[in-house]
């Protein structure tokens, strides 16, 4: 009995996946578990094992095409099989004969899937269907009349019960989709390029996954949230000198002891103490989190960067926080972080001082509602009372999504980020 | 010897009888012998145009009639296309049934204040009291080279007209068929006949009396997955395009619209509705074709059962068919363009 190959669902919220290279072509003998595609989304990137041996029959989904979790991507059985009533991988992790999802090609230009003729609306509506759930075979990828009959007769068909049928309405939506607030004016397929520009000996360079992904979000980002940063200056003479007082420690309990917990520790004191920092906007209301998740970003040089997810970070001493730092950012540079590592922040941290910046105005991970920056810190000449003295100096800059805070409430949180690591107790 | 004869005779009738069930014929032949058993049937019926009387018609449509019917059924007009048709309407108001050829539709434009504003408004404008019975019998359309004047579709000018009823048949049953309703009929119809299928389109027709009645449409060929309509030449050419699209998969239903008007919007929407897409073909200009009015109709009333866009295939908007071949050719709908048009539906 030939099996299908599924996208599988890559992390608690994540829902495509893109499929970034076959590894084996049809026609190829597979072993059990032996790795038959890579799959990647955002910028994380799994490979998917056969779940049975046999022969990889059938390719579905090509190269480069960005599909829903759940899609079939491939037919795995004995050569010469019928492939139409293969079965679902039963560890697919949704046990449902799932219905076609639609296949989003990312295909410059091109809106697909968004007409809906008259009598495909009114089919939908007379036996409430979901068009996106429907894989189209017309133009663009359009859903005929063809395709929503053979959808509603297959969906009569199914030998699943309603219950375990997939279901509808913001409860199953991710976490994304539920809490998007705006409209997404950015679709990934469309991301819009000015006029070319180009001048003679130019070159093209095609966007990675990563770029394309690190250009869409920090667009929307900003069409989305008003920003506005307030730059304050730190004196970090008690980090320091805690820092040097325990890294030696630190280090024999298997830990990396830099700046950044200490960051995160302030962070995460402002955060408990201003709660209206730690959510997200939302046309109903400010969605206040109860988590605290600190998100830490990852300079990965020249490709981009990244920001791995410290969650829980409320509940995490600095020992703790320094150990989850480090693990993060080494796996973020070894490129092992899985999808769940990098999704669910409430708060982000972005250390961009140690490039050489002294303060910057960084853009907020949506769906926060706002981003610490840290420049870097430098020995500066500063007034103490009427004396002149040398202090190690940051600037730490907040950008905040002024359609929460205003200028009050971001100097205040501000401020507390400030109190907390002045204060530090020094050894 | 009287056995020989008797035998003789007996098969000579079964073969006559046999003759006399079906025959196969020509377009042209069909619009004869409707014609022929009118006459006969009618006294009040008489056929008057030029060259219709001992010439028999530039296409032959009247020949013999004049030998059977005498002059004064058959009666040769002078080269003037206004006065064919007033005598005709005049005719038609003292009683009689004329039934007026105008040789090609072309040459129609003359008349055209008389079928407009007396043949059609005669019956209104009278509360009923007057009516005009008078069939116009016109070749139209092209593919015969026969350049700017021997080309012309004209239904759609006409379609405008409310008194006025239009019918096109496709082939030689509907032909003989419809032009004894049309003959029979007392208000004023334009007959217009395909004159590039005159000999090419062949069919079967029975001996004898039957009537094609004026108005409903004709699904000629079953489908599912889009509707074409289409009438004369351009429905001849429909099904043979419908046959090479069926071998790629796509079943196209075919519709003969056979009376433009009053059009059968009730076949128009039943085979939208259950296809939902539909593709009109006429061999006239596009714009303001009667593809336009059956695009409009579709669009109205079956806006539900829409797949895909209301698509029509028309001749190009040029003052004139080209004379020369190959421009003429470059003009012509013909079954790869129509298929092509199928094709390029199917897939939206």
């Amino acid at each position: 009995m030939a099996t299908q190959v599924v996208m599988p669902q890559l992390g608690e919220s994540v829902v495509e996946g893109k499929v970034s290279r076959w590894l084996k072509k049809e026609g190829d003998t597979l072993k059990q578990y032996e790795p038959i595609l890579e799959v990647e989304t955002d910028k994380v990137t799994t490979q998917v094992t056969a779940a049975a041996g046999g022969t990889l029959l059938k390719l579905l989904v090509a190269e480069g095409l960005v599909v829903k979790a759940g899609t079939p991507l491939a037919v795995i059985g004995q050569p010469g099989e019928a492939m139409q009533d293969a079965a679902m991988p039963a560890a697919a992790g949704h046990a449902v004969a799932a219905p076609q999802m639609q296949a989003i090609g990312v295909q410059p230009g091109k809106m697909s899937g968004a007409r809906v003729s008259p009598v495909v609306a009114k089919i939908a509506a007379e036996h409430d269907v979901d068009v996106s759930h429907i894989r189209g075979t017309g133009e663009g990828g359009r859903v005929t009349k063809k395709d929503i009959l053979a959808y509603v007769e297959s969906r009569a068909k199914s030998d699943l019960p309603p219950w375990e049928q997939p279901g509808s309405g913001d409860l199953f939506k991710p976490t994304e989709e539920a809490y998007a607030t705006a409209p997404v004016l950015v679709q990934r397929s469309t991301l819009h390029a000015p006029p070319s520009t180009a001048l003679p000996g130019d070159e093209l360079m095609p966007l990675s996954t990563m770029r394309r992904s690190i250009a869409e979000h920090m667009l929307r980002s900003k069409t989305i949230s008003p920003h506005v940063t307030t730059v304050f200056e730190v004196d970090m003479s008690r980090i320091i000198a805690h820092r040097e007082a325990n890294k030696a420690v630190f280090e024999r309990d298997g830990a990396r002891l830099t700046f950044t917990p200490y960051f995160v520790v302030a962070s995460v004191a402002a955060l408990k103490a201003y709660s209206q920092v730690n959510s997200s906007f939302t046309d109903q209301g400010l969605l206040i989190h109860k988590q605290i998740n600190v998100g830490v970003a990852v300079s990965l040089g020249e490709e981009g960067l990244i920001v791995p997810v410290v969650k829980g970070a409320d509940g995490m001493s600095l020992l703790g926080l320094a150990r989850a730092v480090s693990d993060l950012a080494e796996r973020a540079r070894k490129k092992q972080l899985k999808p769940d590592d990098v999704v669910g922040s409430t708060f982000t941290l972005t250390n961009h001082g140690v490039s050489g910046s002294l303060f910057a105005t960084p853009i907020i991970a949506q769906p926060n509602v706002a981003i610490l920056g840290v420049g870097a810190i430098q020995k500066r000449v500063v007034v103490i009372g009427d004396a002149i003295a040398i202090r190690p100096m940051v600037y730490i800059g907040l950008t905040f999504d002024h359609r929460v805070l205003d200028g009050a409430s971001g100097d205040a949180f501000a401020a507390k980020i400030k109190e907390t690591l002045e204060s530090w107790a020094s050894s | 010897m009287m056995r020989n004869a008797g035998y003789v005779n007996r098969f000579a009738r079964i073969t006559r009888l046999m003759e006399k069930i079906m025959a196969e014929m020509t377009l042209i032949d069909a619009i004869r012998q409707a014609m022929d058993e009118e006459l006969a049937r009618d006294p009040r019926v008489f056929i008057v145009g030029e060259d219709v009387g001992p010439r028999g018609g530039v296409f032959r449509a009247t020949m013999g009639l004049h030998a059977k019917y005498g002059g004064d059924r058959i009666v040769d007009s002078p080269l003037a296309e206004l006065s064919i048709i007033a005598i005709g309407i005049g005719a038609a108001l003292d009683g009689l049934h004329p039934l007026c050829e105008i040789q090609f539709a072309d040459f129609i434009h003359p008349a055209f204040n008389q079928i407009v504003n007396e043949a059609a408004k005669f019956y209104y404008r009278s509360g009923g009291t007057w009516n005009v019975p008078m069939t116009i019998r016109a070749p139209y359309g092209g593919g015969i080279s026969g350049g700017l004047y021997h080309s012309q579709s004209l239904e759609a000018l006409f379609a405008h007209v409310p008194g006025l009823k239009i019918v096109i048949p496709s082939n030689p049953y509907d032909a003989k068929g419809l032009l004894k309703s049309a003959i029979r009929e007392p208000n004023p119809v334009l007959f217009f006949e395909p004159k590039k299928g005159y000999r090419l389109i062949k069919g079967d027709v029975p001996d004898g009396e039957y009537t094609v009645p004026i108005g409903p449409a004709q699904v000629t060929r079953e489908g599912t997955d889009l509707s074409v309509f289409a009438y004369g030449m351009m429905h001849y050419y429909c099904l043979q395009a419908a046959e090479q699209v069926a071998k790629e998969g796509i079943r196209v239903e075919v519709v003969d619209l056979r009376t433009i008007l009053p059009v059968d919007k009730q076949t128009i929407l039943e085979s939208v509705k259950k296809t939902s897409k539909a593709l009109v073909v006429h061999e006239d200009t596009l714009t303001m074709g009667y593809g336009a009015e059956v695009a409009a109709i579709i669009a109205g009333e079956a806006f539900e059962y829409l797949d895909g866009p209301v698509m029509r295939l028309g001749g190009p908007d040029v003052p004139a068919v080209p004379f020369s071949h190959s421009l003429q050719d470059w003009f012509m709908p013909n079954p790869q363009k129509i298929a092509e048009a199928m094709r390029k539906l199917a897939r939206y």
